[in-house]
């Protein structure tokens, strides 16, 4: 039984925790989503890593409103966000969504909250490079791995090798889709669209991605956001291949491999 | 007398009216441009310098695709090089002399003419190939429907003007050094080099007099001159504007991360107001914090500077739209067919601008839905796919979410999923409904 720090009970201890976890909408509600959490929960515990969590403190950081254009609503939950944030003094932040990465990285600091923002394969990764956390190589060996990189964790932030230094790390055998990188493809829940229906086309964003991910012969899909690992389970459901393709996070990789 | 004189002067006035109309187009543009809010992007110049170094005069992005990379490299280049050689024939022509450089340069003059005529051979093997791509090959990305009528006609009419005016080079060249070994006695036609390229036009003048290969060297002289002046002034009508507009448009491009969008600051002022517990409910309000006439942009004018700018720069190469996933899942939005729209109804307003002396009378048009629509505007991932793409750091991102932001903040036509996705973040801070207490509630079985 892992106990999961607030930071509000870490500050009532007179604790301050080195980094704050944001959890995000989808870690915390949405039923794939959480077991991304927990897998990142377990690793921070595994490597000793001193950190707490908002909880009900925590709420939306504004991106999908801002996306779809509501700027009211977004600054409206950034500056009560940075609030809370800026009221237990925190300094340093990690999240598994690539969403919430962007918006409190750099979006936020210029409405008065400003911290240093890592996305969780960044964190793991210097854990890793410290030696705080080790991996026991085997569980991947000879697995193909292809990695899908999320728009707002690539593109939008030129984040590109953290993810993928990880997934050499477990000795696994990293393929690239034929969009890769810069030009990665979207997997279509961007800039709100998880949200809604898309508009009328030939195929769905999602399935195309799905596609591009399968011609690599793949034994696992690799992500780093909680939307991109919806829109890619769908499309490896509507593809016939679930049981046979997981589509894991990072954070899960790793974790399984040290069967926390 | 006066006769003797009669082709400078027609060189001269030529070349005042090219002048004339072309500062005339570029004020409209710049008019036009103006007609946009503004933004501040003169911070980090030294970073400006250097991104248009490395984008519009090094092309680092162009290359990212070779073939098309390189061919346009090659054309490039032989632009700048081959108009060295703009600046002796407006001297020519202004002052009656021929090929004032060759005997000033010598040796130098034949290798400079040299390097032009390489060039000039290269671009029209460049130029020709991209019209096989165009028209043979028909890359998918031509061929899109935003490229139907004028574009298609403006990209096939920039590759034959090019291969007009490199063929006109070539052939004066090659009148020339025919009339310089076969006359040797001719008047103005000294030695002049080499001509490696043009010496086998000159082959094909074999036992031409010397009247009618003066008269083939005029003709070419003359006609490459006012094809470049009509070409030049063709500019203002073309997507062609991209080889002056590319500079400052990477110079002003955003240097921030793709992820960084801009936070509205007029927004800001009211939300703050309303979190500040001292803030006095009826008080006037504040004058510094100026209330914009609208959030969002449903015009031209909504939008800002920088944004029109992308506009007229775009050279309609339609890399932003291939890179598209809504455009390659079959969907109506086309990055590139937001630039073309939003130049189109900046032209349009800044003719209805200068036909109503400078006023703009409303035309019952705006950008939004008689140029894009909201399915265009919906589409989007906001994936900056289209922004990485740009060869010339156009972000067609920009305007879309400028949009987006009129149609939510002043016309509240977000879709209905949308809007119960705000509604949940309004009410319970998450774009679902479920209860902001329990939002910790997955720690119960770890």
């Amino acid at each position: 039984m892992i106990k999961v720090p607030t930071v509000a009970e870490l500050t009532a201890e007179g604790k301050i925790p080195e980094i704050l976890f944001w959890v995000g909408c989808a870690g915390s509600f949405d039923e794939r989503a959480k077991k991304i959490t927990k897998a990142f929960v377990k690793i921070l515990h595994n490597a000793g890593v001193s950190y707490g969590v908002l909880g009900a403190e925590e709420s939306c950081t504004g991106d999908p409103a801002k996306r779809s254009g509501n700027e009211f609503l977004f600054q409206m939950q950034a500056i009560a966000n940075i609030e809370v944030l800026n009221g237990y003094g925190v300094k340093k932040i990690v999240t598994a969504c690539p969403h919430c990465f962007n918006t409190l990285k750099n979006e936020y600091p210029e409405l008065g909250g400003s911290y240093e923002v890592i996305h969780h394969t960044q964190l793991l990764k210097d854990l890793l490079d410290q030696g705080k956390l080790t991996i026991e190589k085997g569980s991947y060996k000879g697995k193909k791995i292809t990695f899908h990189d999320p728009c707002y964790l690539g593109r939008a932030n030129n984040v590109y090798e953290a993810p993928r230094d990880l997934i050499k790390k477990l000795d696994a055998e990293l393929v690239e889709m034929k969009n890769c990188k810069a030009k990665g493809l979207c997997c279509g829940a961007g800039g709100a669209q998880m949200f809604k229906e898309p508009e009328n086309g030939s195929k769905d964003i999602n399935i195309e991605r799905t596609e591009q991910a399968l011609e690599t012969k793949p034994d696992i899909i690799a992500a780093g956001c909680p939307f991109c690992n919806t829109m890619l389970t769908d499309g490896v459901k509507n593809k016939e291949k679930e049981g046979e393709i997981p589509v894991l996070d990072v954070a899960e990789l790793i974790a399984t491999a040290k069967d926390l | 007398m006066i006769l003797a004189f009669l082709p400078n002067l027609v060189f001269l006035v030529l070349l005042i009216i090219t002048i004339f109309i072309f500062t005339r187009n570029i004020l409209k543009i710049k008019s036009n441009i103006d007609l946009g809010e503004n933004i501040d992007r003169t911070d980090k110049p030294s970073e400006r310098w250097k991104n248009m170094a490395q984008i519009a005069l090094g092309q680092s992005k162009m290359v990212k695709r070779p073939i098309a990379g390189v061919l346009h490299v090659v054309v490039y280049i032989g632009f700048l090089i081959i108009n060295i050689e703009l600046l002796e024939i407006i001297i020519d022509g202004i002052f009656g002399t021929h090929r004032i450089f060759a005997p000033i340069l010598g040796g130098v003059y034949d290798v400079l003419i040299a390097t032009f005529e390489f060039f000039a051979f290269l671009v029209l093997v460049a130029v020709i190939l991209f019209w096989c791509r165009r028209n043979i090959i028909r890359l998918n990305r031509f061929w899109k429907n935003e490229m139907k009528g004028w574009p298609k006609l403006d990209a096939d009419l920039i590759l034959y003007f090019e291969i007009i005016l490199m063929t006109l080079f070539l052939t004066m060249n090659g009148a020339d050094f025919y009339i310089q070994n076969n006359f040797p006695n001719a008047e103005h036609y000294q030695q002049a080099g080499s001509f490696p390229i043009s010496q086998y036009i000159a082959a094909l003048l074999e036992g031409v007099s010397l009247e009618t290969a003066i008269t083939i060297e005029r003709i070419a002289w003359w006609m490459h001159i006012i094809g470049i002046f009509i070409f030049l002034n063709y500019l203002y009508y073309s997507k062609h504007l991209h080889i002056l507009l590319a500079f400052p448009n990477t110079y002003f491009a955003n240097l921030n991360a793709k992820g960084a969008f801009a936070n509205n600051p007029a927004v800001t002022a009211e939300v703050k107001l309303m979190f500040d517990p001292d803030a006095d409910p009826y008080a006037a309000a504040d004058d510094s914090a100026e209330e914009p006439d609208k959030f969002g942009a449903s015009d031209v004018m909504d939008l800002n500077k920088i944004q029109l700018l992308n506009a007229y720069t775009c050279t309609e190469c339609g890399r932003c739209t291939s890179e598209c996933p809504a455009n390659q899942t079959g969907k109506l939005l086309s990055p590139r067919k937001i630039m073309m729209d939003t130049r189109d109804r900046l032209t349009e307003v800044g003719k209805n601008i200068q036909k109503n002396k400078g006023v703009f009378v409303p035309d019952g048009k705006q950008l939004l839905n008689n140029y894009i629509s909201t399915e265009e505007l919906w589409a989007c991932t906001s994936c900056n796919a289209c922004v990485q793409a740009c060869p010339i750091d156009i972000d067609p991102l920009s305007i879309i979410m400028s949009m987006r932001q009129y149609l939510v903040m002043e016309e509240s036509s977000a879709p209905t999923d949308l809007n119960n996705m705000m509604g949940n973040i309004e009410n319970n801070g998450a774009p679902w409904p479920f209860n902001q207490q329990d939002r910790i509630n997955w720690v119960q079985d770890l």
